[in-house]
Formats: structure tokens, sequence, C-alpha cells
């Protein structure tokens, strides 16, 4: 498969490394010069020096046999627009494009671009589809930022069943951030009771998890 | 008609002063407070007591284009100074409110002219600069002064 990739941010880099490394294909355009040296480094003549939203940029990264085209860059306009062209004037099958700010989402809907992935929309899809057979799914890292999204099942045996989210004795550097309970969900406040069945969602300091997860978990399934 | 006017620059705002004085309702969009200023300048009364509106605001937010009256505009102009945001809010204009008369600006005459061939009215500068430059080299016209 043959796979064009607009940005080499965080997510166009990756992607390009672990497409490359499963045998496929890829160009991975960035236009910032700067950044575009460091990632020549590791990729090669995989990586193509351009401003992804010009038309024979795309041209020329040979985006007429692309079989899948991956827009990421961080500017919501961009990507959209990549995305458009893409399907509409070069006839690629697939195309999947990066929503920055959630708020876009509408543009990209409107403009006919779907997938448009945004790290929000990705968290709730988890959420909703993504069943916990362990108790514990680790939602997102943000090694930046050295934090970390965990969501966890709240069984019957729980020891944090039935205890208002202030008094679960959460170590400093966690935050309840909301709790899903019966196909909704909601921000808590520190009265807020934990129940059965609940699943939480925390965001925590790296490090640390395992002090957060044994306040929820059932000291005999241990 | 009313006309709204997204981008406030040397060629929004021009166009935007010259439809005021033409007797159209005017409306413009900028994100940088101070680009009203352009719309002041040369003149003894302000944009707003010329009758003209002026919201600042992102393009991209459909509540600033709200705001702004993009739901009663007759034409819609996208004059900032990127094309991608340009060719977004356009389509915008013309597929969700569904504004009868869309022109945007587009530097770049490939993406002009794809996107003109879709059914945008594109005006492209650097292509319409190409052509009268080429004519004068040329000979085929010959400018006196300020062309255009």
């Amino acid at each position: 498969m043959y796979v064009v990739i607009v940005g080499a941010g965080k997510v166009g880099w990756n992607l390009a490394r672990e497409l490359i490394n499963k045998r496929h294909e890829v160009t991975v355009i960035e236009a910032d010069a700067h950044r575009y040296a460091v990632v020549e480094q590791e990729l090669e003549h995989s990586a193509m020096y351009g401003d992804g939203s010009e038309l024979w940029v795309l041209e020329r990264s040979g985006i007429e046999r692309a079989d899948l085209v991956v827009a990421v860059t961080g500017d919501d306009e961009g990507n959209v627009l990549i995305s458009q062209v893409a399907r509409e004037k070069y006839g690629v099958a697939r195309v999947v494009a990066r929503c920055n700010n959630p708020r876009n989402l509408q543009h990209f809907e409107l403009l006919g671009v779907r997938p448009a992935i945004s790290a929000t929309d990705l968290i709730l899809r988890l959420i909703e589809h993504e069943v916990p057979k362990y108790g514990l799914v680790h939602l997102l890292d943000l090694p930046e930022e050295r934090l970390e999204i965990i969501e966890l099942e709240v069984g019957d045996g729980s020891p944090a069943a039935g205890r208002a989210v202030k008094d679960l004795g959460l170590p400093d550097g966690s935050l309840v951030i909301s709790i899903l309970r019966e196909g909704g969900g909601f921000v808590p406040t520190g009265d807020s009771v934990i129940e059965p069945g609940d699943e939480v969602l925390v965001v925590l300091d790296v490090g640390i998890e395992s002090r957060v997860t044994e306040l929820f978990t059932a000291r005999t399934a241990a | 008609m009313f006309v709204l006017i997204v981008g406030c620059g040397r060629v929004g705002s021009a166009i935007a002063t010259s439809m005021m004085e033409e007797g159209h309702e005017v409306s413009v969009l900028d994100e940088d407070a101070e680009a009203i200023a352009l719309l002041d300048r040369g003149h003894e009364n302000s944009w707003e007591e010329r009758g003209g509106q002026f919201t600042e605001g992102t393009a991209l937010e459909i509540d600033a284009l709200l705001a702004a009256g993009i739901d009663r505009a007759d034409a819609f102009v996208a004059s900032t100074d990127g094309d991608n945001t340009n060719l977004v809010i356009a389509q915008v204009a013309k597929r969700r409110f569904e504004v009868e008369r869309v022109v945007v600006r587009v530097l770049d005459p490939a993406r002009a002219r794809w996107y003109a061939e879709q059914g945008l009215q594109t005006v492209c500068p650097t292509q319409t600069a190409i052509e009268l430059l080429e004519a004068a080299v040329r000979g085929q016209i010959r400018f006196e002064g300020v062309a255009g």
C-alpha cells in the first residue's frame, strides 16, 4: 500500500515509522524546514519537504497513485482542504484527516471529509465501544505533559463503591474527570458518590497509577 | 444588498469602503480588532458612524460568522491573508449558509483554477499579475502609472 502523510509532527512521524515497519511505501510531507531536517535523518527518502496544501507538492509526492492519504498537520483548514483535493481531484480511495479543534469537525463534515479524527472524539469512541475487560483501560498518554488518562471499572466489591469522590483518598496528582453511568456521563464534584458499575476516568501524573488503581480494585481480586 | 467581507486587510477594507460608498450595507469580520483602522482611514467619521458593521472574531468560528450576519448576506467575500482559511470559509458560506454570491481570493493559481472548476468564484491576484506583466513585457499593453 502506498501512503502519503501530510505533516510530520508527532502523529505523522510515528505513523510513518509504523507503516514503514509494516513494509508499506510511505511519503511524509513536512512544510517546516527544521522539522523536515530532523525527520529526514531517520526516514531518509520517505520524507519530503514542502507545503502539502500546494497541489504541485502533492503531485510530486505521487498522490495520484496513493491508496491512502493522511492529513495530520496542526492546521485544520489545511487538513480539510488536503483531504478534499485528495479525494475529489486525485481520486484517492481512502482519506483520514486529523481535526485539532473539535469545533472544526462541522467544517470537515460539511466538506465531506470522513473520517475526521479528533483526539477528543477518539476518547469518546473508546469509551463507547471498547468495553473494558480488565477493569482498566489506558486511554491516553501525554508523555510531554507527563500525564495519563485511565479508565477504571468499579466492581461490586470495589472499595470505591458507595464513596464520595472526596473521600476516596486519591493521591496528589490525580483527579477524577468524569463518571460514566448507564450510558451517560458527567463531571463529578467532590460530593458525587461512586456506584458499583460506574466507569471512572482519572487523569494522573505518570508513575502513580498503581496507587490510584488500588483504591478501585477489590482486595480479594488483587 | 448586504455584503459580508471576511479579512480586513488592504483588499478587504478597500472593497468594504467602495461597497459602502455605493450604498450597500456592509459588515466586516477580522480577527484583529485594530483592523478597523483601515476602514476609518481617510474619513472624518468612523466606519461605524458611517453605518458599517465590524465584528472581531475568527473566520472559522460559526458564532463569529453569525454575529457578522452571514445568515442574511447576499454577497460574501473571503479575503483573509490565508488561502486555506479563504477556501474553507467560502465553501461554508456557499454550502451551509447558501449565500448567493461568494467570491474568494486565492493566491495559489493551481488551487484557484481547480476550485473555480468546482463552482467557486475564485480571484487569483497572482495569475492576474502574471498575465498583465507578460502582456506588458510583450509590448501588447502599456501601463501609465499604476496598472489594474
